[in-house]
C-alpha cells in the first residue's frame, strides 16, 4: 500500500490519498454486501426500479471510489457491472437469473481484489473471464456454460466503448496509457522512444514523473491512432495484456454564461475533454468570461455572498417546517476496535480499582466518613453504569451473522437440487462482537445441516403433503443474560430407532430406555453421522461434536428439539458478552477461585456420612437418593495448606455438558461480576482453567472451567 | 474564509473532498445527500456547492433544481462531480442550472484547480 501512496502524493498536490483507502475499504464492502443481499432478493420476473437502482447504486459508488483511489482493477470490473446494471434500470435488457449470477460472482471477484488491496499480499483473481461474462450479458448475449473466451483481450474491450467520448474535432485523442505490471519498469521507456521513432504517431508524456508506482506506469498520449493500431505497435516493446489504454476526457468543464464560471469558458469545447470539467453558459454562479455581461442573471461569487444575506430570512421561515430527518451516516462514528477494546480494558481496571476501594472502605467508621462513603456508592453506579455504555459499543446486531446466509442456502440448495426458504427473526439481537465472530461457523454448520439433511427433496415433500420448498428459519433473542439463537428447519426431522441403532454401531451406550433429549443429543458425539450418502455438504461425522464442543468453549450450551416428519430444531444459548460474567467466589486454603454461576446448581453442608468412597480414590457424594463425584479442588491445584486439623466440608454441586459433579471447598465468599482476562494469553494455559480476575482486593482469582473438571470425573 | 457544501453518499469520497479543501483554506460543510445537502443549505449560505451525481433520496441534478429555485443560491456556484461523462449528463445539469461538472475520478490537486476558477 506504501508504494501506492507514493503515486497519490505526487499527482494529488501534497495530499496522501492513502489516508481514505481504510474508509474507502470499509465502505466498499457495505457496498458490496448490500448489492449481494439485493441481488438475492431481486424476484428477476418482477423487478422493481427502485432496487434496481439501488443496486447500480452499489456498484456505481465502488467504482467511483475505487477510480479515485487509484485501485484501477476494481474500478474496471465494477464499470462492467455498472453498465449492465444500467441497461437493467433503463429497461433496455430484461433482468434473468443468470444476469444476476455473474453479478454475484462479481461481487465476489471484488471482494477478493479489495482484499487484496488492503493486505497488500496473496493471488491476483483472473477476472479476463468474469469481463467477458459480463460483456456479453451487457450486450444482450446468453452464456453458454463455457463462457471462457479468454482470447477476448480485456484492456481493448475496456478502452473501446469510452473512446468515443474522448474524441477530439481534429480526430485527436487524449488517452492514458497505463503499463504494467513489467519484469522491469524500465521496458516502458521504450515506449517512449517509439512516439519519437514514428512521427505522426502522435506525443507521449509520462504522467507519474517516471516513478512506478505500485508497478504501473502511466503516460497521456496525444494520438490520432486508432486503439488497435498503438497496441499492435506496443506489443514490440511490453507485453499485450500488460497494455491498457482509456480516455484521458476525465476532468471538467464550465457551461458557457454560468454563473461562477471562470473566463476560458468562453472557449471550452476542445479544452473540456482534456481538463475533465466544465461551466455552463449562462449559468448562475459561472465566472467571469459569462458573468461580464451585468444584464446577465449571472453574478461573480462577490455579489453572490450578498445576494444570500438578503434574502435569507424569507429562505429560512419554510426551511424550519422541514422535517429534522438526520441521515444514519452523519450521526455514526467509525472506531478501530482496537480502540473500544482498549477503552473496555480501561474501564475494566477501573471497575477492579472501584471494587478495591470498596472493599478498603468496609472498615471504615460510616458516621465519621460520611462524605466519603456517599462518593464511594455514586463511584460504584457510575462504574457500573460506564462499564455497561462501554459494553453496548461492542454489541452488534445478529443481522450481520444472518446476513451471509441467504447466498449460502440459495447456492447450498441450488446444488443439492432442493428449494429452500430462508426465514430470519430477531435480527436486531445484539451480540458482542467477539461472540459474533465466533459463533458464525457453528452456526453456518447448523444450517448447511437443516438443508443438507432436514430439508427433502421437492418430490418427496410433495408425497408427504408438504410445500416444495422447505424453510429455515434462524431466530436470535434476549432470555436473561443470555442470548438464544434458533436454527429450525421443516424438514425430516430426527429418526429415533436410527439414531440408537446408529449409536450402537457405533459402539456408544444407548439403551432403549434413553429419553428423546438423550437421543437427540447422540448426534453431538464423536464420529456420528446419520446420513445415508456422504455429501460433500456434510455427512462426513465431523461437525456436529466439533459444534457443540465451540458453543460449550464460549460459555454456551445446545438444545436440540426434534418430531420425525416434521423438522427439527437446535437451540443455541449464549452469553452476551465474553469478557464480563457473574461468578460465585470460593474459599479453598488461602485461594480463592471463581465459577461461574450459571453451572453451579447449588451447595450445601457436607456431613462425614454423605461421602463414599469407591473403588481405590475415588469419591461419590449422596444428595437425594442420587450419587455423584466429588472433586476435591484442594487436590485438584495443590493448594499449600497449613492448618493441617482443617476439613473442608462444603460441597458446591455444578454442571456441563448435562453431568454434574460436587466440589469440595471450604467457604463461599460471595457472587459477583468479574471482568475476564485471558490467563493465556498473559501467562499460559492452564488445565482446569478458563481464565482469571481480579478480585476486589487485589488479588488474582482463577476462573474455574467447569466442562474439564467434570470430564475428568469420566476417567 | 469562502465556505464550500460538499455532497457524496460516499463517506470516502466525502472525507477526501473535504481534506482537500479544508487544506485548501476553506471551510467545508458535508452532506450525505440531496435531502440532507438540501437541509444544511436552508440554515446557512454557502459560496459554493460541489455535489455528486448518483446518490439515494435526492439526486445533485434534483438538489440543483431545488437551490436555484431558492433566491438566495440563484447565484452560487454549482458543480456537479460526476462519473459519467456523457454530454446527456451534461445537459440535465445545464438544464437543472449547474455552472460545471467535474468527472470523477478527479485528483485533490484538479479539485483545488477547478474551484480556484469559480472561488477568488
Amino acid at each position: 500500500m506504501a508504494d501506492m501512496s507514493n503515486e497519490s502524493a505526487s499527482a494529488s498536490a501534497g495530499i496522501d490519498l492513502s489516508q481514505f483507502f481504510q474508509v474507502f475499504f470499509e465502505e466498499a464492502g457495505e457496498n458490496l454486501e448490500t448489492m449481494e443481499q439485493m441481488l438475492l432478493e431481486l424476484d428477476v420476473n418482477a423487478a422493481d426500479d427502485e432496487e434496481l437502482n439501488a443496486i447500480f447504486r452499489c456498484a456505481h459508488s465502488v467504482k467511483g471510489g475505487a477510480a479515485t483511489f487509484g485501485f484501477t482493477d476494481v474500478a474496471e470490473l465494477t464499470h462492467q457491472m455498472e453498465a449492465l446494471l444500467d441497461k437493467l434500470r433503463r429497461h433496455e435488457l430484461t433482468p434473468t437469473t443468470q444476469q444476476v449470477d455473474v453479478l454475484l460472482t462479481a461481487g465476489d471477484a471484488l471482494k477478493a481484489l479489495l482484499a487484496r488491496h488492503q493486505t497488500g499480499g496473496g493471488a491476483v483473481p483472473d477476472t479476463t473471464e468474469l469481463l467477458f461474462s459480463i460483456k456479453t450479458l451487457c450486450a444482450g448475449g446468453q452464456l453458454d456454460g463455457q463462457a471462457a473466451a479468454a482470447q477476448v483481450s480485456a484492456p481493448a474491450g475496456a478502452a473501446a466503448p469510452v473512446a468515443a467520448v474522448a474524441a477530439l474535432p481534429d480526430g485527436q485523442r487524449v488517452l492514458e496509457l497505463t503499463v504494467g505490471e513489467l519484469p522491469d519498469v524500465t521496458m516502458a521507456d521504450n515506449l517512449v522512444e517509439l512516439f519519437k521513432e514514428i512521427t505522426g504517431l502522435g506525443t507521449i508524456e509520462p504522467l507519474d514523473a517516471g516513478r512506478a508506482a505500485d508497478g504501473m506506469r502511466r503516460f497521456k498520449v496525444t494520438t490520432t491512432s486508432s486503439d488497435n493500431d498503438l497496441l499492435d505497435l506496443f506489443t514490440f516493446h511490453v507485453p499485450r495484456e500488460a497494455v491498457k489504454l482509456a480516455p484521458m476526457g476525465a476532468g471538467y468543464g464550465f457551461h458557457e454564461g454560468a454563473p461562477g464560471a471562470p473566463a476560458e469558458t468562453a472557449a471550452p469545447a476542445a479544452g473540456d475533454q482534456e481538463r475533465g470539467y466544465g461551466f455552463f453558459s449562462n449559468a448562475p454562479g459561472a465566472p467571469e468570461a459569462a458573468a461580464a455581461s451585468p444584464a446577465s442573471p449571472a453574478a461573480a461569487p462577490a455579489d453572490a455572498s450578498a445576494v444570500p444575506r438578503a434574502a435569507a430570512p424569507k429562505a429560512v421561515a419554510p426551511a424550519r417546517a422541514e422535517p429534522k430527518a438526520a441521515p444514519m451516516d452523519s450521526a455514526t462514528l467509525r472506531v478501530s476496535v482496537e480502540k473500544v477494546d482498549q477503552l473496555i480494558n480501561l474501564v475494566g481496571e477501573l471497575v477492579i480499582t472501584q471494587a478495591m476501594l470498596a472493599q478498603n472502605s468496609k472498615g471504615l467508621d460510616a458516621g465519621l466518613n460520611q462524605q466519603m462513603s456517599s462518593g464511594l456508592a455514586d463511584l460504584e453506579r457510575n462504574t457500573r453504569d460506564l462499564q455497561e455504555a462501554v459494553m453496548s459499543i461492542r454489541m452488534i446486531p445478529m443481522s450481520m451473522v444472518f446476513n451471509r446466509f441467504p447466498r449460502m442456502l440459495r447456492d447450498l440448495a441450488a446444488k443439492l437440487g432442493k428449494k429452500v426458504e430462508l426465514v430470519t427473526q430477531g435480527e436486531a439481537t445484539e451480540l458482542d462482537k467477539g461472540m459474533v465472530e465466533k459463533i458464525t461457523d457453528p452456526l453456518t454448520h447448523l444450517v448447511r445441516n437443516s438443508c443438507d439433511h432436514g430439508i427433502e427433496l421437492p418430490a418427496d415433500r410433495l408425497a408427504k403433503g408438504k410445500p416444495a420448498e422447505g424453510t429455515i428459519t434462524l431466530g436470535a433473542s434476549h432470555q436473561g443474560g443470555s442470548i438464544v439463537i434458533e436454527v429450525r428447519d421443516d424438514g425430516r426431522g430426527l429418526n429415533r430407532n436410527k439414531l440408537i441403532q446408529k449409536a450402537r454401531e457405533k459402539g456408544i451406550d444407548a439403551p432403549d430406555s434413553m429419553t428423546d433429549n438423550e437421543v437427540w443429543n447422540l448426534i453431538f458425539a464423536p464420529g456420528f453421522s446419520t446420513a445415508d450418502v456422504v455429501t460433500d455438504v456434510s455427512g462426513r461425522g465431523v461437525g456436529m461434536d466439533v459444534v457443540k464442543k465451540n458453543i460449550l468453549s464460549l460459555g454456551g450450551s445446545v438444545d436440540i428439539d426434534s418430531a420425525e416428519g416434521y423438522g427439527m430444531s437446535v437451540k443455541v444459548r449464549l452469553p452476551l458478552t465474553l469478557a464480563i460474567m457473574d461468578g460465585m467466589s470460593v474459599g479453598v486454603g488461602d485461594e480463592c477461585y471463581i465459577l461461574p454461576l450459571g453451572s453451579v446448581v447449588e451447595s450445601f453442608q457436607v456431613k462425614p456420612d454423605m461421602v463414599k468412597t469407591i473403588g481405590g480414590s475415588g469419591r461419590v457424594v449422596e444428595v437425594r437418593d442420587e450419587y455423584m463425584p466429588v472433586i476435591d479442588l484442594e487436590k485438584v491445584f495443590d493448594v499449600p495448606r497449613f492448618d493441617f486439623e482443617h476439613v473442608s466440608n462444603i460441597m458446591v454441586v455444578v454442571e456441563a455438558e448435562g453431568n454434574r459433579v460436587a466440589l469440595l471447598v471450604d467457604e463461599l465468599l460471595g457472587q459477583q461480576q468479574v471482568v475476564v482476562k485471558n490467563l493465556e494469553a498473559n501467562y499460559r494455559k492452564v488445565p482446569d482453567v478458563s481464565g482469571a480476575t481480579i478480585m476486589g482486593d487485589g488479588r488474582v482469582a482463577l476462573i474455574l472451567d467447569i466442562s474439564t473438571l467434570v470430564r475428568r470425573t469420566r476417567h | 474564509m469562502h465556505s464550500i457544501l460538499a455532497v457524496d453518499d460516499s463517506a470516502s469520497m466525502r472525507q477526501m473532498v473535504s481534506f482537500t479543501l479544508k487544506n485548501a483554506g476553506f471551510n467545508v460543510v458535508e452532506a450525505v445527500d440531496g435531502q440532507d445537502a438540501w437541509e444544511k443549505a436552508s440554515q446557512r449560505d454557502f459560496h459554493l456547492v460541489l455535489t455528486d451525481q448518483n446518490m439515494p433520496r435526492m439526486d445533485g441534478i434534483s438538489l440543483t433544481k431545488k437551490l436555484r429555485e431558492n433566491p438566495k443560491f440563484k447565484a452560487t456556484p454549482i458543480l456537479i462531480l460526476t462519473t459519467e461523462s456523457s454530454d446527456q449528463m451534461k445537459m440535465a445539469g445545464r438544464a437543472a442550472g449547474a455552472t460545471g461538472w467535474l468527472v470523477k475520478p478527479f485528483d485533490p490537486a484538479k479539485l483545488i484547480e477547478v474551484i480556484g476558477k469559480v472561488i477568488r
